[in-house]
């Protein structure tokens, strides 16, 4: 049903029965997923097409959304948009930026995805927050569409979905990283090339036979880390060699290494998705500011001997990286590409290449 | 190890330095105390919260100026010295401290920021330079230091340029920076430590991005910011300086989690300016770089258009949002182009008149985003009158998203107003409660900031019982400043040490009272009369105090009333009986207390005809006035003639007041609170400048210095039988004439009033208290004590900021100019009068004078003052009609010439090239606005910054006082010393 004006009423339903309506927009179709909402005050594409959010339905806490359209693909974390669907406050019908191709609108309607507008964000937010995330789906007023029967995707090898089938390198003049793309966001990758590395992308289950690199990144990803086991067991075999390369993770990568060494995680009860939180080293003493996106986390007790809590969240005390005492194995929980969001941690990447360069 | 802190404060309020600073200073002093540090203030802004007595251990309501801080620091020796929460001020005292040696010499130690690191950001050539060091390339700019350099420096950057002043408001240099790193590597590379603030000029149509400037200190933005996002900036700021880190701060919105952070918004906040250009005569009414706001708002919504209509209506001004005002606009493109305090309305009209936003952008350089913002608005009110055939529920939420007033509502569709409201309430169509928590809902918070959104479906937080709700008083403007923020906190204070919750309402973010730690709850909102009952209806607290927050609040009284609101201390009734001229009036005849004479003019020979009759000179003012808003005192009837049709309408619709102007007589302030009409405490202010200064402008004394002990008498049984007439229970001030014992009423506001702090510093003697526990405490007595015998006397001087206003006339009249005060406490009224001057800047150079004293009438009285000052030693330069009289009397002085006299000496390039030290000029007459000579000599004075008199009784007090005290070595009480 479209109304006069052209609007397509429609609500968001929880899997505990709560709703939220609004009108929709993009494909204007339903949809559903998981529920999960980030409180960043900018970078919307970035978000969209970042592929940890795959099988998810994103809510965006900042009530304008669409502002300053959506850029040129070159400029996505991944090839596509990611989410299965987009809950927002208040969209900008025009959009006004000169990088601008489209609108969001227009853009999610495009690529079918379907979003819904007009819902009090905030009170979604804080049911989230009080209840956990939970599963959902964003519905046409006159879709007939029978019981509550969502999906979960964490149950689903979301990383299977969003890694790409095989081996591309991207060459420069430094040290050859093989990054283990799990569904990689694109700068990343533009962060290593920036400092004159050869990206190696390999699928989530490459072997690592038959391949030079000098070092192994490996990235984030969707869904539950517990899911991932023919990387797990890939990056327990490398850990374990006698000679082991030098290694690092980047949010799923940091848990996929945890896993690896013999630790455990656990599902947070709504996550951290986020450009605000606040992470110390547990080494220097020095805080940074963070970018993040995460629904699992490390158990801190359950590191092995020889490794150490490097990173520690500052509103809530869990893991936010790890490190080897003796060998050249490190990982954080946050996103040091940024995009969106500050830029503090970028050193983390710096940090990696001096291992990788001593390693040489 | 930091014992003890010096806090510089900011001064009077002017343009470019206002309330923030006190926002600032009281958070500084409270985390100092949380600190466990024992704190000294200076600064001599008596109306301020942070110059209450409890805030500081020591405090000191003297100038902020090098010399007299050095004496403080002499006498008091601090361990550290906070520089970034006074403003420029602050910071420009700091940094000569320093570069003399004195902080060294007294071994005080600048928290902080270090003043090298100050220097960095306020030198522009160091501050390039600093940058080059981090490789960042540098805007094309140069320091210049005289006309020529700058000119050739601007042909060779290539014009347009900008001119900025180093060590300034609105401060200098500029540099590039390419991405945020850049930002914090320029950051750390400075070496800031607590709060700056940095400005960037951002590319429409690129990726690059220049810092225009960085200040190391809180500023204006800083306490938006603060506001804008819920994070105590000058809070935390200070806690850093003395060596904490931001992981050790709680965030104490949330109370569960850091300091370290950066704060998300889920909301939108619009800042809008108010300007008070329209009460200058002469001013250039364009905005450009340089600062002429004297206040703004900041407007919370969860949609871009409803936050801007709501700015727009918390301004002040009469709008009513964007559109639906009465305003005309004859060459629409002419004001798109060239921005005034008009020129939003003027787009908005452009859009209603069907231009395109490309259009509107392309003459205002508006981003396109907020113009199709302000279409979105046009839009609406062009769907608004299909409302009044049918009520389409649709439209009116549609509206109510889009910040549109009941008042807007009912105006388009022609609905009465109060059925809208019926109508929505009906529908269900009421504005959610919102808190403000830092994070975007992330974590749980015990938030106590709110504000009202219709873009919402459910309220955060619940209504609480046992409450009071405290009206503000918005907008800081011309004639409502800082002193009602005193009156507010200081009102909020007593209720909860009477046991009640408290309910604050205001939009001003520069003020102590939207502070998340004054009150229990904040709602961050319009003060009109559909928000305050929207929060009224949700919290239904058990009264409402309209009297502390000025006129705006006080306005609201009788339409609360009438909605069945409970208005605390005088009736609603009794505030009406009060306001409305003709009841007032009938009311003082009644009691046999005298006023000036007075008519309703509802033409022009109406209002002539009473002038003739009552005799020249009379003054005029459209009715429900605050602070003398297009007031003027007139001398013939060709005056008379020619203001009421320029200034001024007149017809039986807008009717003007038209009274008898006494001249000669003085001017008494009495401030009081009553209960239950029974006098409790009160006050006598008497105004050094006769009748015919605002009050606003004028200077003041308490207690009265020179008044019979008959007026005194006399005034106290007039205010006595008016105040038990309008049984007044709370804070009411009565403005009287007195000529020769004979005493005439002015005004008389049920409120409390601009002096209400002063009067209450210098008595010690809590009005606020007293006025709040009358109307809530069951059993108060009035307080012991002389008001007029003490041992201490306070001056209360009038802060302009005509050096920032180009080309207005800095002259006193009915109308009030000021922007701020300041008041000092001092043991005698000579030393302690040139304390308060030396406060606002009067500091003498060189012992010269410049004298022209207008009229051959009033020269006369001029000699003693003219003869005193020879005696002094004074070098005495007049004009030629002064020069001539002053001859004949016996007293010699080098004539200059007239500005627009040709040949030398002129009196003009003797201001200009800084040979006189002091200019006394009287304006020959109040009203005349034409560019006169006389406005050439006072524009030149304060544009070189050479003290200024243009009152005779004033003049006649500083000249005696300076006689017996030097200026630069005044006494320093402390605040227990006096």
């Amino acid at each position: 049903m479209t109304t006069s004006n052209g609007d397509t009423p429609g609500y968001l339903e929880l899997q505990d029965g709560s709703i939220f309506r609004g009108k929709l927009f993009g494909s204007r179709e339903s949809t559903d997923g998981e529920v999960v909402f980030n409180t960043g005050m900018v970078g919307y594409v970035e978000s969209l097409t970042d592929p940890s959010y795959r099988g998810q339905i994103l809510t965006f806490t900042y009530p304008l959304i669409g502002n300053y359209g959506v850029c040129d693909r070159e400029l996505f974390e991944s090839g596509n948009v990611q989410v299965k669907g987009a809950v927002v406050s208040s969209l900008s019908e025009q959009c006004s930026h000169w990088e601008a191709v489209s609108s969001l609108d227009e853009f999610l309607g495009n690529e079918g995805i379907t979003g819904i507008e007009g819902v009090d964000t905030r009170a979604l937010t804080k049911h989230l927050r009080q209840k956990g995330t939970m599963l959902g789906r964003i519905v046409r007023e006159d879709d007939d569409i029978g019981p509550f029967n969502v999906e979960d995707p964490s149950l689903k090898d979301l990383v299977s979905e969003v890694s790409p089938d095989k081996v591309r390198v991207t060459k420069g003049e430094g040290p050859r990283i093989a990054l283990i793309d799990c569904g990689a966001k694109r700068s990343i990758e533009r962060s290593l090339l920036e400092r004159g590395c050869s990206v190696i992308n390999v699928p989530y289950d490459h072997p690592f036979t038959d391949l030079e690199y000098d070092g192994v990144l490996i990235s984030n990803g969707p869904g539950d880390p517990m899911m991932c086991r023919k990387t797990i067991a890939n990056v327990k075999r490398l850990m374990e060699m006698d000679d082991p390369p030098p290694m690092a993770g980047i949010c799923l990568g940091n848990q996929i290494m945890a896993l690896a060494a013999g630790g455990s995680t656990y599902k947070l009860p709504f996550g951290h998705r986020s450009q605000n939180q606040p992470c110390k080293d547990l080494v220097t003493g020095r805080c940074v500011i963070t970018s993040q996106n995460h629904g699992y986390a490390v158990e801190t007790s359950s590191l092995p001997d020889g490794w150490r809590e490097w990173y520690r969240n500052l509103n809530d005390s869990t893991v936010e990286g790890i490190r080897h005492e003796t060998l050249p194995f490190m990982a954080v929980q946050f996103h040091p590409e940024a995009s969106p969001g500050p830029t503090d941690a970028s050193g983390f990447f710096d940090t990696f290449l001096e291992v990788v360069s001593n390693d040489r | 190890m930091i014992d003890k802190v010096m806090v510089l404060g900011s001064g009077g309020l002017k343009i470019g330095q206002a309330g923030e600073f006190d926002y600032s200073g009281s958070q500084a002093l409270k985390a100092l105390k949380e600190e466990g540090v024992e704190t000294i203030l200076v600064n001599p802004n008596i109306a301020t919260v942070q110059t209450t007595k409890e805030m500081a251990d020591r405090l000191y309501l003297q100038p902020v100026d090098a010399s007299t801080v050095e004496r403080i620091l002499e006498k008091e020796r601090p361990d550290g010295l906070l520089l970034g929460f006074g403003g420029q001020t602050a910071l420009n005292v700091g940094v000569e401290l320093h570069d003399s040696g004195v902080l060294k010499r007294y071994g005080v130690e600048v928290l902080g920021t270090p003043v090298d690191s100050i220097k960095d950001t306020e030198d522009r050539e160091r501050f390039v330079n600093r940058l080059n060091e981090i490789g960042v390339r540098t805007a094309r700019s140069r320091a210049c230091s005289d006309t020529a350099s700058a000119v050739e420096a601007a042909s060779e950057i290539g014009y347009p340029v900008m001119v900025r002043v180093a060590f300034a408001l609105g401060g200098l240099g500029s540099g590039i920076c390419h991405n945020k790193r850049e930002l914090e590597l320029l950051v750390d590379h400075l070496g800031i430590v607590g709060e700056c603030n940095i400005q960037y000029a951002l590319s429409p149509d690129s990726m690059d991005y220049r810092v225009i400037e960085v200040n190391a200190r809180l500023s204006r933005s800083s306490a938006l910011a603060s506001k804008a996002t819920g994070y105590p900036l000058a809070y935390i700021a200070a806690r850093l300086a003395l060596g904490r880190t931001l992981e050790e701060i709680p965030n104490k919105v949330t109370g569960t989690t850091v300091a370290f952070f950066e704060p998300s918004l889920d909301y939108v906040v619009v800042k809008v300016p108010r300007w008070d250009l329209e009460r200058f005569r002469g001013i250039e009414k364009e905005i450009g770089s340089q600062m002429k706001s004297v206040g703004e708002v900041m407007a919370i919504g969860r949609g871009f258009e409803e936050a801007l209509q709501k700015a727009l209506r918390m301004i002040g001004t009469g709008m009513h949002g964007l559109v639906l005002n009465r305003l005309e606009f004859d060459d629409i493109e002419y004001e798109l182009s060239h921005p005034t305090p008009r020129r939003i309305f003027a787009a908005g009209e452009a859009l209603r008149r069907g231009f395109t936003v490309d259009r509107v952008h392309e003459l205002t350089g508006i981003d396109r985003w907020f113009i199709y913002g302000l279409r979105n608005i046009v839009r609406m009110e062009s769907e608004l009158p299909s409302l009044s055939s049918n009520m389409d529920e649709d439209i009116l939420r549609r509206a109510k998203k889009l910040g549109f007033s009941d008042f807007q509502i009912a105006k388009a569709s022609g609905i009465d107003m109060d059925e809208i409201r019926k109508m929505r309430k009906e529908l269900g169509i009421l504005p959610f409660v919102k808190q403000i928590d830092t994070l975007a809902a992330e974590y749980p918070a015990e938030t106590n900031y709110l504000y009202l959104t219709y873009n919402a479906g459910e309220n955060d937080i619940e209504p609480r019982a046992g409450a009071v709700m405290m009206l503000g008083s918005g907008s800081y403007r011309i004639g409502s400043s800082v002193e009602f923020d005193w009156c507010c906190v200081t009102g909020v204070q007593t209720l909860q040490k009477e046991g009640y919750r408290t309910i604050m309402v205001n939009c001003n973010p520069e003020t102590v009272s939207t502070d998340y730690d004054i009150c229990d709850r904040l709602y961050f909102e319009e003060l009109t009369f559909e928000r305050v009952m929207d929060i009224y209806e949700f919290e239904y607290p058990e009264g409402v105090v309209v009297s502390m927050g000025g006129q705006i609040s006080n306005n609201l009284a009788p339409r609360l009333h009438r909605m069945g609101v409970r208005i605390l201390g005088t009736s609603a009734e009794d505030i009406d009986r009060a306001e409305d001229r003709n009841k007032f009036s009938s009311l003082l005849d009644r009691l046999g207390i005298d006023q000036p004479d007075w008519i309703e003019a509802r033409s022009l020979e109406e209002a002539a005809r009473f002038a003739e009759k009552a005799g020249y000179p009379v003054m005029i003012r459209p009715s429900y006035v605050l602070s003398g808003a297009a007031m003027a005192v007139v001398f013939d009837r060709n005056t008379l003639e020619s203001y009421l049709t320029r200034a001024t309408e007149v017809d039986p619709a807008n009717p003007v007041v038209v009274s008898k102007f006494i001249e000669d007589a003085k001017e008494i302030e009495f401030d009081a609170v009553a209960k239950d009409g029974e006098i409790l405490v009160y006050s006598i202010g008497e105004h050094v400048e006769n009748a015919g200064v605002h009050s606003g402008d004028a200077t003041v004394v308490i207690p009265p210095q020179r008044l019979y002990v008959e007026t005194i008498r006399r005034l106290k049984q007039a205010s006595r039988a008016i105040a038990r007439e309008l049984n007044i229970t709370g804070p009411f001030n009565i403005q009287y004439l007195a000529k020769e014992n004979r005493l005439k009423v002015i005004e008389c506001n049920l409120r409390a009033s601009r002096t209400f702090p002063f009067a209450s510093k210098v008595l010690r003697k809590n009005f606020i208290e007293l006025a709040v526990r009358a109307m809530v405490a069951g059993d108060v007595s009035p307080v012991e004590g002389s008001s007029i015998d003490l041992d201490r006397v306070g001056v209360k001087a009038a802060q302009f900021s005509f050096s920032r206003l180009k080309g207005a006339d800095p002259t006193m009249g009915v109308a009030m100019a000021s922007t701020g005060e300041v008041g000092c406490i001092g043991t005698d009224m000579e030393s302690t009068l040139l304390s308060a001057l030396r406060s606002v800047g009067f500091r003498m150079k060189k012992r010269t004078a410049l004298i022209s004293t207008g009229p051959l009438s009033r020269k006369p009285e001029w000699l003693p003052v003219v003869r005193a000052l020879r005696e002094m030693g004074y070098e005495l330069h007049a004009t030629s009609g002064t020069a001539r009289f002053m001859r004949m009397n016996g007293i010699e002085t080098e004539t200059l010439r007239w500005p627009n006299e040709k040949g030398k000496p002129n009196c003009l390039d003797h201001i200009l090239e800084g040979r006189i030290g002091l200019v006394i000029n009287i304006p020959k007459n109040n009203q005349e606005d034409e560019l006169s000579n006389d406005y050439l000599i006072r524009r030149a004075a304060v544009d070189s910054n050479v003290p200024l008199l243009t009152d005779l009784k004033l003049a006649q007090r500083v000249i005696s006082a300076l006689r017996s005290n030097d200026l630069d070595d005044l006494p320093i009480p402390e605040w227990d010393e006096v």
